[in-house]
């Protein structure tokens, strides 16, 4: 009787565990959730082109200037959301803007940026998660913010929207250029 | 005025809410009648304050009283009159008034049409839903109040988002909340139940109906949803796994389980425990659907309400409704009593696998959308989700449940003989593998998922005509004997048929639509002939096209086929000027077994325009199915058996519908 008594407590014990992460969730800011890469220099990676006549890149070429990375793929819902600010930045040449293309057939991807429009310098294609493990991306799109020297400043998972572009990024890119 | 009026309104609502909440509830542990029969007139003054105020949040939208801060900010005088009646609930506050307003007329045919109801059920029953209206009323009224003013007045509004601004959406939302919330009836009568300490074939009869109604809406609307994402995103998918879907989806299948299990209690009075559990489980997932689009927890641009504050007062609600339920639960559902014994091999052995299948499935899905969140909550590693997670995890649930699925029906309760079932279903088997040899032949070196999607397909559709022909005792009895049994035959057998024949069709869309897609991207001048399948399609040109809030670019193309005009076809994409942003419209040719698809993106008449050109076989086969599902669940829902409140009856027929297998 007991153990029967036991059994009709699991979904409650289990409804309890998943407020507390709920809650915890809730704290944090739905759209900037702070990363472990914060401050660190880039993780290594090297990605082939996706775009034939556009350059991969790797860790390696993130250095000297400031960039923008961005990850992103075709399936994905809010990555077209924040396309056309990628446009917009990519046309007025603020800060160059780098692509990885996450989990993705390139077939794909190339009729996305056709259909679309393509934001960046170089692109590098991951459909295997190799970068993206180093990066933590557990979801797309997320955008990385790299120092001179080659270091994450800023993570932001989700889309990008105009007020967190004005208010948050384009100052820390003016600032980062000095 | 009119504002103040909606307000009041929605406060009355809530003191009727508290007093429904209270006074039956406590008349039934007492046994008072007087304090039981409260809770009648109390929620038909719910529906009637509610339907105040929703007209009232309407009134402001139609005359586009822009000292109404929501109409600001969701609504703008240029808007046609369709969206500035769908404005009212394309937002977070106003869809709270649908929502609320949609359960009250719940409680108020509850409380109508409910009369055979035991009175401590039908009062308690009442009370727990009341309780509920009480707590999304105080979020409205304290958190997310629909009829703030703002001083002075704006000339004009901010809009709807565009994206909004599609006849599938305006009517999508009033859909999936009458499911979402009609599973809140399922709810109540668990929550009663456990409170009453009964559970019996005569509760599951009056489970039934309700959560069948529930089921077909929310049906309908998951179906409205994902063909607006079809032809308004634009690039040409009919399902993303996003977690607005998601949060849809889940509930669906445990709402889709319950109805199997309810089944079992009311022919076999067993599956008591579990079957109160689903109903709490499938309300449960239809408040975190609610939860997860209006919170922001999770980033999705279906989330148009961003606001944590809001999330801490939902999260609140959500632990002492889901919380408190299942602690009751905890409490109370030893004390039922188990039922009727079987033997694994049994129809109720199969309604179990149906239902461990769908609820792993719905747990996979719901790891699949949170578990990003959990390990950032405690701030661990990460994972990667999106489609391939989904279809790797869900996928494969689904094919035992559709193998199962054929059987299932076919098995005698208590104790089945799976192989003289399986011997009787030698014909489905043969139509099987008919099928997979033909698909394999035409589809020769390509996805072997595809041959596996239209044999799953054929062996679940004829083993449904089959079970059918059985029942009518087709070739058994004599021609007149089948047909008259046929006529005989109760509707929920005809609703059980075409759902799940309805599902077998679900089943040749999506494959055909997942695997044998094809696609040409390029970019053309006009004059210029692009050629997909056995389409050619000519560009004609390019021009501006105004409309009543946006300017569109509109393309014009010739789709010819073997040289004979089949029709023309005129993409859009529009540029809203309020928003500052812009919306594909695509041009669709559906013929009974395929789409042409076409949208067209960046560029201009002059130097030429990208077009993408989809050409998506079997696709018209999702929404058909979806709509034979609909169909079976409402034809399932007008059974005589199963009208609202109607009593276990004995039919004079019983012994030719017991003949006819009627169970």
């Amino acid at each position: 009787m007991l153990a029967r008594r036991v059994l009709f407590l699991v979904p409650l014990s289990a409804f309890l565990v998943l407020a507390v992460y709920l809650w915890a969730g809730l704290q944090n800011d739905p759209r900037i959730i702070p990363s472990a890469l914060i401050d660190q220099p880039v993780p290594e990676f090297e990605l082939p082109p996706l775009v034939p006549d556009k350059l991969g890149f790797g860790n390696k070429d993130l250095n000297g200037q400031v960039f923008i990375v961005n990850i992103f793929a075709s399936w994905c819902l809010p990555c077209r959301v924040e396309h056309p600010l990628l446009m917009k930045l990519a046309e007025e040449n603020i800060v160059p803007v780098y692509g990885i293309n996450w989990k993705d057939r390139p077939a794909d991807a190339l009729a996305w940026l056709a259909e679309l429009g393509d934001p960046y310098a170089r692109i590098g294609q991951d459909p295997d998660n190799n970068a993206g493990v180093d990066f933590g991306v557990y979801g797309v799109p997320e955008t990385y913010i790299i120092d001179a020297e080659g270091r994450i400043r800023f993570k932001q998972v989700g889309p990008i929207f105009p007020e967190i572009l004005e208010e948050t990024i384009l100052p820390l890119i003016r600032e980062l250029q000095g | 005025m009119i504002a103040e009026i909606g307000q009041f309104a929605l406060a009355l609502a809530l003191v009727t809410a508290l007093a429904q909440a209270t006074i039956p509830l406590i008349g039934a542990a007492r046994g008072t009648p007087a304090w039981m029969a409260v809770a009648r007139p109390a929620a038909i003054v719910q529906l009637g304050l509610m339907v105040i105020a929703f007209a009232a949040l309407t009134h402001a939208y139609l005359t586009s009283d822009f000292s109404v801060l929501n109409v600001v900010q969701n609504s703008n005088s240029l808007k046609p009159l369709i969206y500035k009646i769908s404005g009212v609930w394309g937002n977070h506050e106003g869809s709270l008034v649908l929502w609320v307003l949609i359960l009250a007329l719940f409680g108020a045919m509850v409380a109508v049409f409910g009369t055979n109801l035991p009175p401590s059920l039908k009062a308690r029953v009442l009370s727990v839903q009341a309780m509920i209206a009480v707590g999304f009323l105080a979020f409205m009224l304290f958190s997310s109040n629909p009829f703030l003013r703002v001083f002075p007045a704006p000339p004009d509004g901010n809009g709807l988002n565009p994206l909004l601004q599609d006849p599938g959406l305006a009517f999508h939302p009033p859909i999936l909340y009458a499911g979402y919330v009609g599973f809140s009836i399922a709810f109540s009568f668990a929550i009663a139940a456990l409170i009453e300490g009964k559970v019996d074939a005569a509760w599951a009869r009056w489970v039934r109906p309700w959560t069948l109604l529930a089921w077909s809406f929310l049906t309908a609307g998951i179906g409205l949803g994902s063909w607006w994402a079809y032809y308004e995103l634009g690039w040409g998918g009919w399902w993303y796994w996003d977690p607005v879907e998601n949060a849809s989806f889940m509930p669906w299948l445990v709402g889709t389980a319950l109805l199997h299990s309810a089944l079992v209690v009311e022919r076999r009075d067993a599956l008591k425990t579990w079957t109160i559990l689903l109903a709490i489980l499938t309300f449960s997932l239809s408040l975190v659907g609610t939860f997860l689009v209006r919170s922001g927890v999770l980033t999705s641009v279906h989330a148009f309400a961003t606001d944590p504050a809001r999330g801490i007062f939902i999260l609140m609600l959500l632990v002492v409704v889901i919380g408190g339920s299942l602690a009751l639960y905890a409490v109370r559902a030893p004390v039922l009593k188990g039922g009727g014994l079987f033997s694994p091999i049994s129809r109720e052995g199969s309604l179990i696998l149906n239902n461990l299948l769908l609820t792993t499935a719905a747990a996979t899905v719901f790891l699949g959308t949170l578990y990003p969140l959990f390990l950032e909550a405690i701030g661990g590693g990460k994972v990667s989700v999106g489609p391939p997670f989904f279809n790797t995890t869900f996928v494969p649930l689904m094919i035992p449940l559709v193998i199962a699925l054929g059987a299932g029906p076919l098995l005698a309760w208590k104790r089945g003989d799976l192989a003289g079932v399986l011997g009787r279903l030698k014909f489905a088997f043969a139509a099987t593998m008919t099928v997979a040899v033909i698909a394999s032949y035409i589809t020769w070196g390509q996805s072997v998922f595809g041959v596996m999607g239209m044999s799953l397909a054929a062996w679940l559709a004829t083993s449904v005509l089959v079970t059918f022909a059985e029942r009518i005792g087709l070739g058994r009895v004599a021609f007149a004997d089948s047909l008259r049994r046929l006529s005989n035959l109760p509707r929920n057998i005809w609703g059980m048929t075409f759902a799940h024949f309805g599902f077998a069709i679900l089943i040749v869309g999506i494959t055909g639509a997942s695997i044998w897609q094809s696609e040409n991207v390029l970019i053309m001048q006009p004059g210029e002939t692009a050629q997909i399948s056995s389409y050619k399609l000519t560009l004609d040109g390019v021009r501006d096209q105004p409309g009543p809030n946006y300017t569109a670019q509109r393309a014009t193309f010739t789709v010819r086929q073997d040289g004979e005009v089949t029709t023309i076809l005129e993409p859009e994409r529009r540029s809203y000027m309020v928003q500052n942003s812009q919306t594909t419209e695509a041009a669709i040719y559906s013929t009974a077994f395929a789409d042409l698809y076409v949208v067209i993106g960046d560029g201009d008449g002059a130097n030429g325009i990208t077009v993408r050109l989809f050409h998506k076989p079997f696709i018209p086969w999702i929404w058909l199915g979806i709509l034979i599902l609909v169909a079976g669940g409402l034809t399932s829902l007008s059974d005589r058996r199963l009208r609202v409140g109607a009593p276990a009856r004995k039919e004079k027929s019983a012994p030719l519908l017991a003949a006819a297998g009627a169970d």
